[in-house]
């Protein structure tokens, strides 16, 4: 293990039953940095991101986060290892029934016996942070989207992790709060110190917050590199998926048989 | 044929391990809200504030249903026991019906479909929008966090309200029966209170409206926490709630009552 990876992800392959997701995947997050793993929809990027959670175990392969590898964590191990991280859902996964205040709160109220007086300090200091200190009063269902992203990503830091965990934070957002949040994950990151993970399909967005992207499709790496070297990648995968053209290495048409014998053409009608 | 029969036979072998495999993981699922029960009664607030959203508001229907059902009782009592000139006994009938019988089934059927309904579904919904696994990933486990509190609050608040819908059925009956149609007040109440027995009836209906508790927190509890997170994953799991939760209560209290009225 280098001591300057906090994440390590060794020819790592995953199958749910009979299904291949990964196939020997092997990929590394250096400690202070931001890395996306990038690909389309259903090429095994939000898995990943659940195998460095620890929500399921690889097939094959190892996954080490600091050091730990996360197959031989028992439950009380794994829970250990994820007080040090944080994760920030898709759709924020905010606690419905609890005020902003209260699920920014949760965790710290869960696993300190912290007093409520400076438990309120904390607490709004993580609000101040994303922007939504005056928010704290209002219940999850009264926030838009970008807003309940941004509580979720207070509650995500709220016990600085050392490791963050983003699944799809930009996804259905508008023009301003991907900004937002693409602006927050990078000062976030650097601020306190932490690592990023970063899942998404989200280009523009992420290439310019992040420090390496990896692009995952079919369950493989199929490129890596810094956001400059993939902008002028030539990979044709690549340069489809940054260009966001709509055939090539994944073609527009899923495979199907011929055309005309579909539609029952005979010879010389098609 | 022979294949015909094989697939038939496989059938039935699935659909059976399936059941096995299921009543193994609804046993799991007990068991570990059991043993995970410690944060809620360290926590005892957990469980006071799911007393107050599954107990204090299913008292409205509780109540009404409790009093309604009294009152049928005191007709319906009244007409069959002038028959045989016992109308003063109509205090005992309203009373050992409610206290044995209906106070624990009804009111246990109403609290399958208010609060356990809302139970399913909003465990279901906190699954499909991945608060369970965000609890997960904050360290913090789903079962001991949010199904415990919710499965003690059940189990303590059952008996109570059976309790509660029983005293409203008797104030019902006795509405009906001593104001509305004057039967005597003093063996209304006289005879009621020499013919229940403290042990024999109110006791035994207690425990049955405690095991009705345990039977209808647990499948609601099961049916939100295994619910595909889709809506109409939650919906079926909402149904399968009332339904299998109306069955087990019925089913339960033929056996109780087998166990605990053999001809005494």
């Amino acid at each position: 293990m280098s001591a300057e990876n906090l994440v390590e992800i060794d020819n790592v392959s995953f199958a749910y039953a009979q299904r291949e997701v990964l196939k020997g995947i092997n990929l590394n997050v250096p400690r202070g940095k931001v890395v996306a793993i990038m690909g389309g929809s259903g090429c095994g990027k939000t898995t990943l991101l659940r195998l460095i959670g620890g929500q399921i175990k690889s097939t094959k392969g190892e996954v080490r986060i600091d050091g730990q590898v996360m197959n031989d964590l028992d439950q009380e191990g794994l829970y250990r290892m994820r007080r040090r991280m944080g994760m920030l859902f898709q759709f924020g996964a905010l606690f419905t029934d609890m005020s902003v205040f209260d699920n920014v709160a949760f965790q710290m109220r869960e696993h300190t016996d912290l007093p409520e007086a400076l438990i309120r300090d904390l607490v709004l200091m993580k609000l101040d942070a994303v922007g939504l200190r005056g928010a704290r009063a209002f219940m999850p269902s009264e926030l838009s989207g970008g807003m309940a992203r941004r509580v979720a990503l207070a509650r995500a830091v709220a016990l600085d992790p050392m490791l963050i965990l983003y699944d799809e934070p930009f996804a259905g957002l508008d023009p301003i709060s991907l900004g937002v949040i693409g602006n927050l994950i990078r000062r976030l990151n650097d601020a306190l110190g932490l690592t990023s993970v970063v899942v998404t399909h989200d280009v523009r967005e992420s290439l310019a917050i992040v420090d390496y992207v990896y692009f995952v499709s079919e369950g493989v790496i199929v490129a890596q590199g810094t956001p400059d070297e993939i902008r002028k990648s030539d990979k044709p995968f690549v340069h489809q998926f940054v260009h966001g053209e709509m055939d090539g290495p994944v073609p527009f048409h899923y495979p199907a048989p011929a055309y005309a014998a579909a539609l029952r053409l005979k010879a010389g009608h098609a | 044929m022979l294949r015909r029969s094989a697939a038939v036979l496989s059938g039935i072998g699935g659909r059976v391990v399936s059941a096995v495999w299921r009543l193994g993981y609804a046993s799991r699922f007990f068991a570990l809200t059991l043993l995970s029960s410690g944060t809620s009664f360290r926590r005892i607030g957990l469980i006071i504030k799911e007393i107050y959203f599954t107990g204090v508001l299913s008292l409205i229907i509780i109540l009404v249903s409790g009093l309604f059902v009294g009152m049928v009782l005191g007709l319906q009592g009244y007409e069959t026991l002038q028959t045989y000139g016992s109308e003063s006994a109509l205090g005992v009938l309203v009373a050992l019906s409610l206290v044995r019988e209906l106070g624990p089934v009804v009111a246990a059927l109403l609290f399958a479909s208010r609060a356990g309904s809302a139970i399913t579904a909003e465990i279901g919904l906190m699954k499909a929008t991945e608060q369970l696994t965000a609890m997960e990933m904050m360290a913090i486990d789903p079962i001991a966090r949010v199904v415990a509190p919710r499965f003690w609050a059940g189990v303590i608040s059952m008996p109570l309200l059976a309790a509660m819908f029983s005293a409203m059925g008797v104030f019902g009956g006795y509405l009906v029966g001593v104001v509305l149609i004057g039967v005597d007040e003093g063996s209304f109440w006289s005879q009621m209170q020499s013919a229940v027995d403290v042990k024999e009836d109110v006791l035994n209906g207690v425990i049955k409206s405690f095991v009705f508790g345990i039977a209808c927190t647990w499948i609601a509890l099961l049916e939100g926490y295994d619910a595909p997170p889709t809506a109409e994953g939650v919906s079926g799991a909402t149904t399968r709630t009332v339904v299998t939760s109306s069955l087990a209560v019925l089913a339960l209290d033929f056996v109780l009552t087998a166990l605990m009225f053999r001809g005494a």
